[in-house]
């Protein structure tokens, strides 16, 4: 009764691969499936039997102005951060890579936004933002400017996220730009320094091309983080004033258990995985190309 | 072959001894699990875990979980997911405008059902009927008031003397709020506001506040079946208008929404001279204030009103007949009018029946500190806090119009209108 001696590997790796599998299948595959099969069906509640109602919970989503709204929002809020965030990571990691006196508490200095929990950041930051008391408006008294309801004009509201935002990410994205600053082999710098390249082009020749497979995985998890991350919401603004600052995982989370609409809330939770993926596979296939891999 | 057999029954009883941990054996005769949640200043979880280690002193037999959960959303989240994870908890504290809600998903037990002797009836009665209201649907009764709070109006008496106002007069009506405002507001030489008259909060709970003034208006925004609402009507209009003047045509406000988090923070700080806030705030206010303040009721314009609001107790459905015989246990404990007192003089929430205030501590402390009757005195002008069929989406409509109005994205009749028309879309299939 033993198995034959060719399918002994076969079996050993699959069961190395059990126990991530089975988390996967778990916590990420199910609930993915459950999702899109929940989306197709309106609950029973104690007034109305549940029924399949095939795209129904679909065309309420793109029926809802909420929803349109938060869509366009994560977009601006995506693009607001993303930017900006990678190219201080970028300045971050050159001047913690150079070797100035001091660098160590200044990588430290940068990275401690990022170890500081969303919550705690968010509830500090929602004092620098308040009107007349605040840090910001403080200073702003300081220089004899007047102050402004930060949080509460539809206006600024955003604005006042992303800069949040970015002071939380850049920290982080500075470790990996900065592990890969080292990886690069100083040959390449003598080699440039003789041939007399100025420091600029070395950057943009050199140091940058060679940073591509770091931008790429920054550029994913920022990205991933503009949709994934709203903490901020719960302790800032809710999404308000006037959904201004509504974003969609937190409109999800507001179906969800606000409304207790769990179709509805399962229809926008297949769109924006779509829309997820759909970036991911896009940034794949379009910066794969132009990555210089060693 | 041998070591196998060893591992086997190793295996085995190591199995049993789990087993026999979690299931045999208990310490208490009764477990039970409740999740509250805490939407105001001040340590109220300490205030919690000390009468729950109070109550099982007085009760070995029975054991309580009180598990913090956030704030009231996070609580109901919570308690729900306990609910359909097949464990649900025995009793829980949630937001009291819950109730439509958790009837839909069948998720309570009323307390018909489990306060069966005369006793218990009696004690149903005992409570301020304003505060039941809420906890009331289809002739039975489903929760019990708890942490319970109404509107009132917190004012730096020592602004009122800089500004030349009595101190003991705060403003009754709407049109004396709006000209004391107006006088209480500071400007620095640059013309920036120093301090404003009055704020009331616009996040977080704006249709709490709106309510508020709605009924001061003399306009009820849902109908008692929760069926229907009031929000387009002439007299809601008229009461955005006013709020919504009060920062653009008055000046008295800060423009743009107001923050529900930090305006205790800002009133604290002397940067406005009047805050519109919840009650529970009452005894973080009084710890922290380094100024003279009184506490007043919410002026009035065709009449007096603030609706109710805050925490009940809620049992749920599922759990063992002995697990909700020992639920009403605790919950008449923690209700009964010595812990009542206890509760509001550590608060600030009021007290729940009028028993509480004959306690020989609410007596002693109130002759101290006046402004903790405000709240009893405004209950006989309260109403039921607004809570309707699909009460998250008709809510929420009704905030994006008050913070549409507020922020001048819209006027106050389109905003609310709009917030009408789609509420009453939303409520259709209840009619």
């Amino acid at each position: 009764m033993r198995a034959p001696r060719s399918l002994l590997p076969h079996v050993y790796g699959w069961l190395l691969l059990l126990p991530a599998a089975v988390l996967l299948a778990t916590f990420t595959h199910y609930p993915t499936v459950a999702s899109i099969w929940e989306s197709l069906f309106l609950p029973a509640t104690a007034t109305r039997p549940g029924r399949f109602v095939g795209l129904a919970n679909y065309a309420a989503m793109l029926d809802d102005p909420v929803f349109h709204q938060a869509l366009f929002n994560n977009v601006w809020f995506a693009l607001g951060t993303i930017p900006v965030a990678i190219a201080l990571a970028i300045l971050m990691a050159l001047i913690a890579d150079s070797a100035l006196p001091g660098r160590v508490l200044m990588r430290m200095a940068y990275f401690t936004p990022t170890i500081l929990p969303m919550i705690a950041v968010a509830n500090i930051w929602l004092f620098f933002y308040t009107p007349g008391i605040g840090l910001i408006d403080q200073i702003l008294a300081g220089v004899g400017l007047p102050g402004h309801n930060w949080l509460g004009d539809p206006a600024t509201v955003m604005w006042c996220l992303i800069v949040m935002m970015i002071w939380k990410e850049a920290g982080f994205f500075m470790i990996f730009y900065l592990a890969a600053l080292q990886s690069i082999s100083p040959d390449l710098r003598e080699a440039a320094a003789i041939e007399g390249a100025s420091r600029l082009t070395y950057f943009r020749r050199i140091t940058f091309p060679l940073l591509m497979p770091t931008t790429l995985f920054v550029l994913i998890t920022a990205l991933i983080n503009a949709f994934r991350v709203v903490d901020q919401l719960f302790i800032m603004t809710k999404g308000g004033p006037d959904n201004a600052s509504m974003l969609l995982l937190y409109y999800i989370y507001e179906t969800a258990f606000s409304f207790f609409d769990s179709a509805g809330a399962a229809a926008q939770t297949v769109f924006l995985l779509a829309v997820l993926i759909g970036l991911a596979v896009a940034q794949f296939a379009l910066l794969e190309r132009r990555i210089h891999y060693r | 072959m041998q070591r196998l057999k060893t591992l086997i029954s190793a295996a085995a009883l190591v199995g049993a001894a789990v087993f026999a941990s979690a299931f045999g054996a208990p310490a208490h005769a009764v477990d039970l699990t409740m999740y509250y949640p805490v939407a105001v200043g001040g340590p109220l979880t300490k205030i919690v875990d000390g009468m729950v280690a109070d109550f099982e002193k007085s009760h070995p037999d029975i054991k309580v979980h009180a598990i913090y959960a956030g704030n009231y959303n996070d609580a109901r989240i919570k308690a729900l997911a306990a609910l359909k994870s097949g464990q649900p908890a025995e009793l829980s504290v949630m937001f009291s405008i819950d109730l439509y809600e958790l009837t839909e998903l069948n998720a309570i037990e009323s307390f018909d059902t489990v306060a069966k002797t005369d006793a218990d009836k009696a004690w149903l009665k005992s409570f301020y009927p304003a505060l039941m209201s809420n906890g009331e649907l289809a002739g039975k009764t489903w929760s019990i008031p708890f942490q319970r709070s109404t509107i009132v109006m917190y004012y730096n008496k020592d602004a009122f003397k800089e500004a030349g106002l009595d101190p003991n007069h705060p403003p009754a009506t709407w049109a004396e709020m709006r000209e004391m405002a107006k006088k209480l507001v500071k400007k620095n030489a640059s013309g920036d506001v120093e301090r404003w008259g009055v704020e009331i909060p616009s996040t977080g709970y704006p249709y709490w506040m709106f309510q508020a003034l709605a009924i001061e208006n003399g306009q009820e925004l849902m109908s008692a079946d929760g069926r229907k609402v009031f929000f387009g009507s002439p007299a809601s209009v008229e009461a955005l208008q006013y709020w919504h003047d009060l920062s653009a045509k008055d000046g008295v406000m800060p423009k743009g929404t107001v923050e529900w988090g930090t305006l205790r923070q800002a009133f604290l700080d002397g940067k406005t001279a009047i805050m519109w806030h919840s009650t529970g705030n009452l005894t973080a206010v009084k710890k922290a204030a380094k100024f003279d303040f009184g506490v007043a009721m919410l002026p009035a314009n065709k009449r007096r009103g603030s609706p109710t609001g805050g925490g009940n107790f809620y049992i749920f459905k599922g759990g063992k007949p002995e697990a909700k015989a020992a639920a009403l246990t605790f919950i008449k404990w923690m209700t009964a009018p010595e812990r009542t007192a206890e509760w509001s003089i550590k608060t600030g929430y009021m007290g729940t029946r009028p028993d509480a205030y004959e306690t020989p501590a609410l007596k002693k402390y109130v002759a101290e500190f006046p402004p903790a009757a405000v709240a009893r005195d405004q209950l006989k002008y309260s109403v039921a806090e607004l809570s309707t069929y699909d009460t998250g989406r008709v809510r929420k409509l009704l905030d994006d119009a008050i913070q549409a109005a507020l922020t001048g994205k819209s006027t106050p009749k389109a905003a609310l209108q709009g917030a009408q028309s789609r509420a009453t879309q939303l409520l259709k299939r209840y009619q």
